[in-house]
């Protein structure tokens, strides 16, 4: 069956659907509904300062080429990328050669900090210092830390993340399963409950799409490298909640927009409930934090031991 | 026979089947995690194959 518009060959078959779109189309199809996600939720306003969270995988730079093509035509602010460097040896060196490769080529100012930079230790290092913590639960921690300190040290009025519609469903599920609905109450295309100046929002403007229409996107755009995963991915429970959502959408189509769209129902409530929880100033960095010390400066009092 | 060249697993294999959604449905690949390639131009599940095609599987997951 060729593509409902234009007749052409598809190149994919949109989810939960039986239209099929051409490369083109498709290309037409994909980047109206980022712009919708950002007019609708204000995602993006005149002569702001974004900067696109890089990692150099397929998702992150799609949205930078994205971003790239609609900061002087459609949408006027300003851009740059942040990418953070775990320390992953035989993945992240891969990423960040793509990253600063695609950033030369067009013109994008790339920040890069590091976990060594904070911690004195890369990922690597930190992971053999706690064989048995899961890799990915400190990796988070430092990660967030470091992009929202970087952001708003670079006077960012948002950090736009290349997260999609797959990687939403898995959040808010990981969330139910953990009974930790005050953290879904920051999920969303824009992140956060309140506005407080010591967090630099976050925005999705992949937020509809999902993970198979990004690689789509990335694929027709040259923007998709060899398959390349990190090494402690197997230690996720991400990972596991990821291949549940994926078999029941194979045999429920639809299951990962019902998730969401359910989700976005009842955000508001989820806002307003958790709107007056105080957001203390951790006692050793100033960074924000549900208790005294901020869930980083615990880690790396640890990994300084 | 079409050729597959299956990317996260790094290998080649030759199959019977002519119809993508038959090939993907041999291998147990769950057709909402990967994206098709056939002379570097993407292809849907339901297309057909010729005996010399040679196709690319290529996951749709992020590594990271």
């Amino acid at each position: 069956m060729p593509c409902k518009r234009c007749k052409s060959n598809p190149v994919i078959q949109l989810p939960n659907s039986n239209i099929k779109l051409c490369k083109s189309c498709f290309i037409k199809y994909f980047e109206r509904k980022v712009l919708n996600t950002i007019r609708k939720y204000n995602l993006i306003n005149h002569k702001e300062n974004i900067i696109s969270a890089l990692s150099g995988g397929k998702d992150s730079l799609s949205l930078l080429y994205l971003l790239n093509k609609i900061a002087s035509k459609k949408l006027d602010f300003k851009l740059s990328a942040l990418l953070v460097d775990e320390g992953i040896k035989g993945y992240r060196d891969k990423t960040i050669k793509t990253a600063r490769e695609f950033c030369e080529k067009n013109n994008i100012k790339l920040h890069i900090t590091s976990y060594s930079e904070v911690t004195g230790k890369t990922l690597d290092k930190i992971k053999k210092q706690f064989p048995d913590t899961i890799a990915c639960s400190m990796c988070g921690v430092l990660r967030r830390y470091l992009l929202n300190k970087k952001s708003r040290e670079l006077k960012a009025n948002k950090l736009a993340t290349g997260h999609n519609l797959d990687d939403e469903a898995q959040s808010i599920m990981m969330n139910q399963f953990r009974h930790n609905i005050a953290l879904s109450a920051r999920l969303g295309p824009i992140t956060g409950v309140k506005r407080d100046k010591r967090f630099v929002p976050r925005i999705k403007p992949f937020y509809f799409l999902t993970e198979k229409e990004v690689a789509t996107y990335a694929f027709i755009n040259g923007l998709m490298d060899e398959f390349n995963e990190c090494t402690y991915c197997t230690e996720s429970n991400r990972f596991v909640v990821r291949d549940m959502l994926n078999s029941l959408e194979q045999k429920y189509p639809g299951t990962k927009h019902s998730i969401v769209a359910s989700f976005l129902e009842v955000l508001p409530l989820l806002k307003e409930k958790y709107k007056n929880q105080k957001i203390n100033s951790c006692k050793i960095c100033s960074e924000p934090a549900s208790s005294e010390v901020c869930n980083a400066c615990n880690l790396l009092q640890r990994i300084r031991q | 026979m079409p050729a597959v060249y299956l990317e996260r697993e790094d290998k080649m294999i030759k199959v019977n089947e002519l119809n993508v959604k038959d090939i993907l449905k041999k291998l147990n690949i769950n057709p909402t995690t990967v994206i098709i390639a056939r002379n570097n131009e993407l292809i849907t599940e339901d297309a057909v194959l010729s005996e010399n095609d040679k196709i690319k599987i290529l996951p749709v997951i992020s590594g990271g």
